[in-house]
């Protein structure tokens, strides 16, 4: 109980002393019990003023002071500092807020305006008298992150935190990094190809003295908490020994075994050893075990003959790796809705109904046609592409509310390209509206509807079917209240973006929130979107949300600026005004543990008690508002602090004669 | 004497949005009836049932909940939790025959000063009308 505390109102000017009879409220706040001093000043917050502080407090001995004066979020921490200075544990010190809660909005009212403050002080004096004295935390941290996915999110945030000097470990689950950036043929607005701005990338990634790559690997499991991970990580087999590897990529060019290609989008076929695309990195093959004809069928081994650096495994297993990690950021990107959910527009039924990712296909030059667009069921050059945009989006009741933001643009891009391979082509475009919001974005829908000539036809489809070799799809035009019957060689469908497969269970692992599509959940939708809900992870890219690459690379580039920032501290320091349980009434109901949103409070598996820990507590105290037994606690707002406050405020108010009474 | 039937409202605001909305409030000079007691709060969330309880006992004619809007709380989910709890609370009310309309649970973000003096308002003229709480009559602490 602190008993010598020390008050000090500001007249702000006149801001308080126009409207607080600032004399009638000193004499009034120096009956208070446990208020040793009280002293009036014009602007404590000027540099005389807080030396008048910083003096009475020495002189007078005071346990902690009070400034009353303006919102607490102006000088709370000008007048915390002072208290470090003189020695004095910061958390003595508090603000009653008599200006902006008192004097301004009761200025009419000068009298009730006096009253009102004297009131917040002794509420706050209550407070204060219970305040304990409270030390920040500090705890080590592993300056090394762990960057989960290689897609173009994983790419960039990895390549930032490795120019800034830290260690990181790439992980990707497929054999390459890349995601599906690697996949476009060319990328909106400006039209390069990935190839020419992400090989570059993958290359440094390759090269980078600070980047250790994991492909072909996934989280195991995961533990600890920021500054101080343990991850286990899976590597899977690969039955090929990538040290002895040179990638000369023989084996592939005698697999006799052909699976459908899963970069090509399964349309066309690739090898049962394989890497995934020509400029893959690494670029040392895996044995799809599946299809390899060894493993299924006993017989084969080719490439363990062909290969000239007697680098081929077969007995090759699963290695588990430990590491130790200060940071993760979550960039596991997305997949598309699988077609076969849209049976109207005959998905999964006809061949040369595709989506979006395998029209990237057709059209890339890497592709199954080396860029020669021709559909998939008589590779006959289509004469007329019809595409449909939001298949799946925007779709409360049957698919995805939300809007998957790129294909409005990726289309524009497609029919674009489409026209300049088949110059006599025609292209369709079916959509509800064009959001073409992102620099350059709104002119590039325009040349292509102006002088690409690409058809855009507002409205839906209701139904997509066959007549002879071609697809007949029925649709209506909003504009015109027509309904539009149109025969065409393909349809490409912008179907939904999802999170990745196997979000939920990573989220699982990681206990991340995610919303309840799946996609992870920034800390805060305007505030924090880099930063997820626990402490140390960070998301970047598509893996929080629809988007394009721009705006992924940013976000990665934020999310590698939030590492960066963490790891130029030697420990980190946490607030210590958090929760706080009391092992002796804790009865290990475990409400806390349910309640507590960033998981930071949990019953130790041993002993079932609650215990909190003090990194990842925000401090909302949430928890001590749901304990049953009063156990866990809300430091410095305890339930004494705030039913003593609550007496004071429900005090009839003081009849202080003030001089506006007069 | 001294109330003239000035009601006592004790409001518990949390100091992301609500508390902050009070502070624009008089960053702007808005002007609205000195009957509410303010207690910062760290969320709503963080608001025991005893809390409010308590100030209803100890003699407060009302008590308002001012938190962050849906999807806005500071810490995610504090204002679901005192959504649910006020709740139960009312429902609890009404059961006994007390008078749930004293407690108002609000959503007033940091931008809407306005918003906070009007609910202050709105809410001391509903609790004058109402007159005096007579818990403190049957309920003894
Ligand atoms: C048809 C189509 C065309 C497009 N065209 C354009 C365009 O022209 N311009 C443009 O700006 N944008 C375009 N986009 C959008 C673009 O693809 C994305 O914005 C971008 O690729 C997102 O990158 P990412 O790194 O977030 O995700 P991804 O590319 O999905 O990368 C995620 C990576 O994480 C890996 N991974 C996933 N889960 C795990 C796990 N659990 N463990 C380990 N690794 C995991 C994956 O293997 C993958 O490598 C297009 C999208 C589509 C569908
Ligand atoms: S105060 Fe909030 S963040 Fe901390 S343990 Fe309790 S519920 Fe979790
Ligand atoms: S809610 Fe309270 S009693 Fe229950 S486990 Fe948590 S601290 Fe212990
Ligand atoms: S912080 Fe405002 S309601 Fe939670």
């Amino acid at each position: 109980m602190n008993k010598r505390i020390g008050v000090f109102i500001c007249h702000c000017g006149l801001n308080i002393a126009g409207t607080v009879d600032v004399d009638a409220l000193r004499e009034a706040v120096g009956k208070i019990r446990n208020v040793v001093y009280v002293k009036n000043y014009i602007f404590l917050c000027s540099q005389p003023g807080q030396e008048m502080v910083s003096d009475a407090v020495k002189e007078h001995k005071l346990d902690g002071f009070i400034v009353a004066n303006c919102s607490p979020t102006l000088h709370e921490k000008t007048f915390r500092t002072i208290a470090i200075k003189l020695g004095m544990n910061p958390y003595l010190v508090e603000v009653a807020n008599i200006r902006e809660q008192s004097s301004w909005p009761h200025s009419k009212q000068p009298d009730y305006a006096t009253k009102k403050a004297l009131k917040i002080i002794k509420g706050t004096i209550k407070k204060l008298e219970r305040n304990i004295e409270l030390y920040t935390q500090r705890v080590g941290l592993t300056k090394r992150a762990l960057v989960i996915g290689g897609g173009i999110a994983g790419i960039q945030a990895a390549l930032d935190i490795a120019d800034g000097g830290y260690e990181v470990l790439l992980l990707d689950r497929k054999q390459s990094i890349g995601g599906h950036m690697a996949q476009i043929s060319e990328t909106f607005p400006t039209l390069d190809c990935p190839q020419c701005i992400m090989t570059p990338k993958m290359t440094e990634v390759a090269q980078h003295p600070n980047i250790k790559l994991y492909t072909y690997s996934e989280v195991e499991e995961i533990s600890g908490f920021i500054g101080n991970f343990t991850v286990k990580l899976r590597q899977k087999a690969r039955y090929v020994d990538w040290d002895k590897c040179t990638g000369c990529g023989e084996c592939i060019a005698k697999c006799p075994s052909k699976p459908l290609s899963e970069f090509n989008r399964n349309l066309c076929k690739g090898t049962a050893i394989y890497r995934d695309f020509e400029q893959a990195v690494p670029s040392y093959p895996v044995i799809n075990k599946e299809a390899c004809l060894y493993f299924q069928k006993g017989v084969c081994r080719v490439c363990e003959k062909v290969c000239p650096a007697a680098a081929i495994n077969y007995e090759d297993k699963d290695i588990i790796k430990e590491e130790k990690i200060g940071a993760i950021i979550i960039a596991t990107g997305y997949d598309l809705m699988p077609i076969q959910a849209l049976g109207e527009y005959g998905a999964g039924k006809y061949k040369d109904v595709v989506d979006g990712m395998q029209f990237e296909r057709l059209l890339a030059s890497t592709g199954p046609y080396a860029g020669n667009v021709k559909r998939p069921s008589d590779q006959k050059v289509p004469e007329s592409v019809v595409f449909i945009q939001c298949a799946g989006s925007r779709d409360p009741e049957t698919h995805y509310p939300y809007c998957s933001k790129i294909c409005c643009m990726y289309t524009a891009k497609q029919a674009l390209l489409y026209k300049h391979n088949v110059h006599h082509g025609k292209a369709y475009i079916f959509y509800i509206d064009i959001r073409s919001n992102g620099k350059g974005y709104e002119e590039f829908v325009q040349r292509v509807q102006e002088e690409e000539g690409v058809v855009y036809i507002r409205g839906k489809v209701s139904k997509v079917f066959k007549r002879g070799d071609k697809l007949v799809v029925w649709g209506a035009d909003t504009l015109t209240g027509q309904t539009v019957e149109i025969e065409t060689d393909l349809v490409v469908l912008a179907s939904a973006m999802i999170p990745s497969t196997g979000s939920l269970n990573l989220a699982s692992k990681t206990r991340l929130a995610t919303d309840k599509f799946g996609w992870f959940s920034e800390a805060h939708p305007k505030l924090r979107p880099v930063e997820s809900v626990t402490g140390g992870y960070f998301l970047a890219g598509t893996a929080q949300a629809p988007r394009d690459i721009p705006e992924t690379v940013a976000q990665a580039s934020g999310a590698a600026s939030k590492v960066l920032a963490l790891f130029s501290n030697e420990y980190i320091e946490s607030d210590p005004v958090i929760a706080q349980v009391d092992p002796e009434i804790c009865n290990r109901c475990g409400y806390c543990e349910s309640v507590c949103a960033y998981g930071a409070v949990k019953l130790n598996p041993k002993t079932r008690i609650a215990e909190v820990n003090e990194v990842l507590c925000e401090g909302c105290g949430a928890c001590a508002a749901t304990c049953p037994s009063g156990a866990i606690s809300h430091r410095n707002n305890s339930r004494k602090q705030i039913f003593d406050m609550i007496s004071v405020a429900t005090e009839n108010y003081d009849q202080i004669t003030t001089k506006f009474d007069k | 004497m001294e109330e003239k039937r000035e009601p006592k409202i004790v409001g518990f605001l949390c100091k992301w949005c609500t508390s902050a909305a009070a502070d624009l409030a008089g960053t702007s000079r808005m002007q609205y009836p000195p009957s509410i007691r303010p207690i910062k709060v760290m969320c709503s969330g963080s608001v025991d049932m005893s809390y409010i309880l308590r100030a209803l006992l100890m003699g407060a004619d009302g008590v308002l909940v001012g938190g962050c809007h849906p999807a806005d709380c500071h810490y995610l989910s504090g204002n679901y939790k005192a959504r649910r709890r006020i709740a139960i609370l009312k429902s609890i009310f009404d059961t006994l025959d007390l008078d749930s309309e004293r407690i108002e649970l609000k959503w007033i973000s940091a931008s809407e000063g306005k918003k906070f003096a009007d609910t202050v308002k709105e809410f001391n003229d509903k609790l004058s009308e109402k007159g005096p709480n007579d818990f403190t009559k049957s309920w003894n602490l």
